[in-house]
């Protein structure tokens, strides 16, 4: 299990001293896929460099199974880092070793035999998928290789916690879901705890269980990933669920509208007609007014605007009707025209 | 004063000098170039990691003062000039040679002048390395002698490859320079014969012989360092 308890971070500049990290208080329990997410500048990257204190906090506690970081002298803190790997946005590779002695670089680091890490590191490229690579250098494979390298390379020493920082903000949609998979795959296989820092909705959709908003420097909501995301109470919240805002809904100037906002969380299956169904068991017509939807794995996600006229009673309707579908979350918004 | 350059009886003499005297000429500086290029190296290449890793933000953080008394002494080293300092050092190339002329004793004004330089090439290279794959190692839980044996020389060797080619190139215009005080080599050729008795085809010999062993360790240097760039796309090991 991680605590991280009260974590503040001040960082001195020439202008003053800005706070990173304010009063931070997050759970992570063990086995856990734990997402955290921010726009960039929100402190994520700082959040996650003070979990293996590559960042030193300036005030507060992480605790890694009740050990203290903080308290941790050098050369404890370097074999508590073997248990706590990291993979990174631009992957890190060492440029001049081949895939093979990558992995085997932190085994190198710990002492291990030549031999022994070499059968460790080949077993390991087997399990990314990359054993007929082993000899080529990381700037002939491609980014989503160079990362399922990284990832090979983070499992060598046998962690028990991969801190993920942005590892797949610079690869393209595809790659972005097979690595996920391979995430998702090393954390149910190997039991480890998976801290996934991004910018990105679409990661904590797929692979998270958890999850905590970081905005400008500190927590704004956490907890279970559909419950936040289905109901983002704050802002900075609503920013990162509806990224496309309030922005480009089609709405007629002299509407009557009122409108609901209907949000899929996953829950609710892809093939059921459900507007076309609120229209013909209800007989309310809803006019979509804007809609950004995608499947990820067996569900949709995402939000839709529905226009609709007819006055309380039928909104009230409407929600009731949208509410009952598993995995759907309606509520009255008020647009701005 | 070039009037007789091309006469015959120029030309044999310059041959006769070219036959006998220039095997030993290219050999001496050849050697005093790689001789002291090697000491320089030795000293230069861990100043250089010192000048990154002890940053106060680097691996291995020194203290202020020290790290600033180290950038003056390679400073000062580098702002005098090569043929005066040859000169300031004679007491030490006496105390480690014995003497003061004569081609060994060359190496040690060159190795003394070369070093800082080396130094600032070499730091200049380790700087190049993506702060984040250090970030990375240190994430593996490397300690400071890890990062630097194992990320920062091995990773900027390309670079450091290069920047050897180009030291090595200055120590041996310098090594011609030493010439004046007795050195060996293709530069003394030069002064003695060019400069003292107006055989000039015999200096442009000399010259031409410079530019030629420039050449070889410039395309040689070039060579190996992209062949032992790793970085670059589409070589087959």
């Amino acid at each position: 299990m991680i605590e991280i308890k009260n974590l503040t971070k001040t960082y001195k500049t020439p202008d003053g001293s800005v706070e990173a990290l304010k009063d931070v208080c997050i759970t992570i329990p063990d086995g856990d896929i734990f997402g955290i997410i921010g726009m960039s500048g929100a402190g994520k990257s700082t959040l996650v460099r003070c979990i293996n204190m590559l960042e030193r906090p300036t005030e507060g506690t992480i605790l890694v199974d009740g050990t203290d970081m903080g308290l941790l002298d050098k050369k404890q803190l370097r074999a508590a880092r073997r248990k706590i790997t990291m993979i990174f946005q631009n992957f890190n590779l060492l440029m001049q070793r081949n895939v093979l002695k990558n992995v085997c670089f932190p085994l190198e680091l710990s002492g291990l035999p030549k031999a022994e890490a070499k059968e460790k590191a080949l077993e390991l490229l087997k399990i990314v998928g990359l054993e007929d690579k082993a000899n080529v250098f990381p700037a002939q494979l491609s980014g989503g290789q160079q990362q399922r390298v990284a990832i090979a390379r983070a499992l060598a020493t046998e962690p028990e916690v991969l801190l993920c920082d942005e590892a797949t903000s610079a690869l393209d949609p595809n790659t972005t879901r097979s690595i996920l998979e391979l995430i998702r795959s090393i954390n149910e296989k190997l039991g480890i705890t998976v801290i996934i820092i991004t910018h990105q909705m679409s990661v904590v959709e797929t692979v998270c269980r958890h999850v905590a908003i970081l905005d400008n420097g500190t927590v704004v909501e956490q907890g279970d990933v559909g419950e936040v995301f289905s109901k983002p109470k704050t802002p900075a919240a609503r920013r990162l669920v509806f990224p496309e805002g309030d922005t480009d809904p089609v709405i007629a100037r002299d509407s009557d509208e009122t409108f609901i906002r209907v949000v899929f969380n996953g829950g609710h299956a892809t093939s059921t007609p459900l507007i076309a169904q609120l229209a013909i068991e209800k007989g309310i017509a809803a006019n979509i007014s804007y809609a950004s939807t995608r499947n990820i794995g067996d569900g949709v996600y995402g939000s839709m605007l529905l226009g609709i006229t007819g006055g309380r009673e039928n909104i009230q309707q409407a929600i009731e009707y949208l509410q009952k579908t598993p995995g759907v979350v309606a509520e009255e918004v008020i647009v701005r025209v | 004063m070039f009037n007789n350059l091309l006469s015959g009886e120029a030309w044999s003499e310059a041959l006769r000098i070219l036959r006998l005297e220039f095997p030993a000429a290219v050999w001496e500086t050849f050697y005093v170039t790689l001789l002291a290029s090697l000491f320089a190296f030795l000293i230069g290449l861990p100043l250089g990691v010192l000048l990154v890793a002890g940053d106060k933000d680097g691996v291995l953080p020194l203290p202020a003062w020290l790290m600033r008394t180290l950038g003056v002494i390679i400073n000062l080293l580098r702002s005098i000039p090569f043929l005066i300092l040859m000169v300031l050092v004679f007491p030490i190339t006496r105390a480690i040679v014995g003497t003061v002329v004569g081609t060994p004793a060359t190496v040690v004004p060159l190795v003394i002048a070369a070093f800082p330089f080396v130094a600032r090439l070499s730091e200049s290279s380790i700087r190049e390395i993506d702060p984040n794959i250090i970030e990375a190692a240190q994430s593996m839980g490397a300690s400071p002698l890890q990062i630097i044996f194992k990320v920062m020389i091995p990773e900027s060797i390309p670079s450091l490859i290069s920047n050897a080619t180009i030291a090595v190139t200055t120590i041996l215009g310098y090594s011609a320079m030493s010439g004046v005080i007795g050195g060996g080599g293709l530069g003394k050729i030069a002064m003695n014969y060019g400069y003292y008795r107006y055989k000039y085809l015999v200096m442009i010999f000399a010259v031409i012989l410079l530019i030629l062993l420039v050449q070889l360790f410039q395309t040689f240097g070039t060579k190996l360092a992209i062949r032992s760039d790793k970085r670059l796309k589409n070589r087959s090991e």
